[in-house]
């Protein structure tokens, strides 16, 4: 047991913390996540990440809590998106080329003024790779409550975006509110995204969101399915992260623990390998021989 | 076009871009009728079912669902879209996509229950697709995933079944497959069904009536009165032969140079 849990791991008060904010974070991220791969978002969900750095360190620079940066600008940026259409082609060159652009640049801005007027040299880094040990208490509330809004609106809105995802035409004859649906789902997304990006940094919380979600997507066959192996999975690479990010204060260099968001990101990737490495279970299926052509004239 | 029509079509047109789709198309269907909606690629069949479903605004006209105005959102219209392109790791299995028929639009969580899931098991056993209920939509050949569609859309009850293009891309087993299931559906649960196709052989078993579309304007009746060659010049608005050999029915341009003022001289009397 010691050569696992290092002495006071149980014992700590930011462990407790952020095993509590971080379980409660990774069930959210893999739950929207699961969605956002289904509808093929994960280029949005990418594209808040870029602009949430923006805003972490806008919030930093000013001296809020950067969750609220994140959650502002992540928002702003999201209505932005349905604004565009980053749905269509064309939508996401727009943002790939200008607007994620121009919001790390700005990102970037902040962060060097930021270092210039504050004594926190470490600022920089939390924004862009996280600081689950480092979580304000006074913050947390906020961060449950945020990630309880966000699985709330998914799950109301779980079978629309399913049945969107199937033929949005369907939906919408069906009297589904499409473009509606889809807005909602995007600040749910953006939510999601902002507290990823105070476990595991604004750069790679994407990795929390898409990472379980697309292993569980080869996994599971049906959505409540995928939906709980994602959350599992998420959760598992934040408490197993927790764990080697605190034993790693005893590594070389000794006294400088490794960063959690490395542990997380790392158990991810790994575990979407594994599942890739496996042979697909059926092979593709068979496209169908073109029927006979149209004897119509035109 | 009668009063009892379960659906009509009153004088409808629709105009997109400057460009006239539909002009004054006016049809009825009736309660358990299977309607062909035939003709080639472009003629406006996709923007036909679209407007009777509500996605589309029509520029003037009127269409009516048992005798009053459709409202812009009705569910007793099933509808089985063209195509899905649903990536293989969409996480929904045959049995979802079904049950999705009954209450995809709602909002909220639902509980499982035993009674929905006979549901769904009846409506696959239905339409034959059983044998892969736990599969993933995703991973299915293009008539499988027609089939689920079909029960699908029918799960709900809806009186008219709308399908656009359902037997495109499919072989010949599986497209006589798809019929045979509609045609035996359609009598079975009394559902008007309207199924659009370029090529109208497929359905010659199953076909009531024939609503044969080209260049934006219909003419309908039975299969006989419509698929003439003076009727069917008039609509392409050039000069077309019909062929019948062993039973089928090839509708072919004529070859340049046909006199189209012949053509469109005759008069058949059953446009519009």
């Amino acid at each position: 047991m010691h050569y696992v849990f290092e002495p006071g791991f149980f014992a700590s008060g930011p462990v407790h913390v952020a095993l509590a904010v971080g379980t409660v974070v990774a069930i959210t991220s893999a739950v929207v996540g699961v969605f956002t791969v289904t509808r093929g978002q994960s280029f949005a969900g990418h594209s808040l990440a870029d602009i949430a750095t923006t805003g972490g360190s806008g919030a930093f620079l000013v001296g809020v809590n950067q969750f609220w940066g994140y959650l502002a600008f992540g928002a702003g940026a999201a209505a932005f998106m349905e604004m565009i259409g980053i749905q269509r082609r064309r939508g996401r060159d727009v943002a790939t080329g200008v607007v994620l652009g121009a919001a790390l640049g700005l990102a970037a801005l902040f962060l060097y003024l930021g270092t210039q007027y504050s004594t926190t040299t470490g600022a920089s880094f939390t924004i862009l790779f996280g600081s689950i040990f480092v979580l304000t208490p006074s913050t947390v509330p906020a961060l449950i409550a945020s990630a309880l809004l966000a699985l709330a609106t998914v799950a109301a809105l779980a079978r629309v975006l399913l049945l969107t995802s199937l033929s949005p035409d369907i939906a919408a004859a069906r009297g589904v509110p499409v473009r509606a649906v889809g807005a909602a789902f995007l600040m749910a997304l953006a939510v999601s995204v902002a507290l990823s990006a105070m476990i595991i940094g604004a750069v790679l919380s994407t990795a929390l969101l898409i990472g379980p979600a697309a292993t569980a997507l080869r996994l599971a066959k049906s959505p409540v399915r995928a939906a709980i192996t994602a959350a599992v999975l998420g959760v598992l690479a934040i408490w197993i992260g927790i764990v080697l990010a605190y034993d790693s204060f005893y590594w070389p260099p000794a006294g400088r623990g490794w960063p959690v968001s490395f542990f997380v990101v790392t158990l991810i990737v790994g575990g979407y390998l594994i599942t890739y490495l496996r042979r697909d279970r059926q092979s593709a299926p068979q496209e169908n021989v073109d029927a006979e052509q149209a004897c119509s004239p035109a | 076009m009668t009063t009892n029509d379960l659906l009509t079509l009153d004088h409808v047109s629709v105009r997109l871009g400057g460009r006239e789709i539909l002009q004054d198309v006016s049809f009825g269907i009736q309660a358990g009728q299977f309607t062909g909606l035939i003709g080639p690629n472009g003629a406006g069949k996709t923007t036909l079912l679209k407007v009777i479903l509500g996605l589309q605004p029509v520029t003037s006209g009127a269409v009516l669902l048992d005798g009053s105005p459709r409202s812009p959102r009705d569910a007793s219209i099933g509808y089985v879209p063209q195509k899905l392109g649903i990536e293989p790791d969409m996480p929904l299995r045959v049995k979802d996509v079904v049950s999705l028929g009954l209450d995809g639009h709602k909002f909220g969580l639902r509980l499982p229950s035993r009674a929905r899931r006979e549901l769904v098991s009846d409506m696959l056993t239905a339409v034959g697709a059983q044998r892969y209920a736990d599969a993933r939509i995703g991973e299915l050949s293009g008539g499988e995933q027609q089939r689920v569609m079909i029960a699908h859309a029918l799960i709900s009850r809806p009186k008219l079944l709308l399908l656009d293009e359902p037997l495109a891309n499919l072989d010949i087993s599986s497209e006589q497959g798809i019929v045979s299931v509609l045609g035996r559906l359609a009598r079975a649960e009394r559902v008007a069904v309207l199924l659009s196709a370029h090529d109208m052989n497929p359905l010659m078993p199953v076909m009531d009536r024939i609503v044969y579309v080209a260049a934006g304007r219909v003419a309908v009746g039975d299969t006989d009165e419509v698929v003439q060659p003076e009727v069917l010049s008039r609509l392409y608005g050039q000069h077309v032969d019909v062929i019948r050999v062993h039973g089928r029915i090839l509708v072919v341009a004529a070859p340049e140079g046909v006199d189209e003022a012949e053509a469109a001289a005759e008069d058949a009397g059953v446009i519009r």
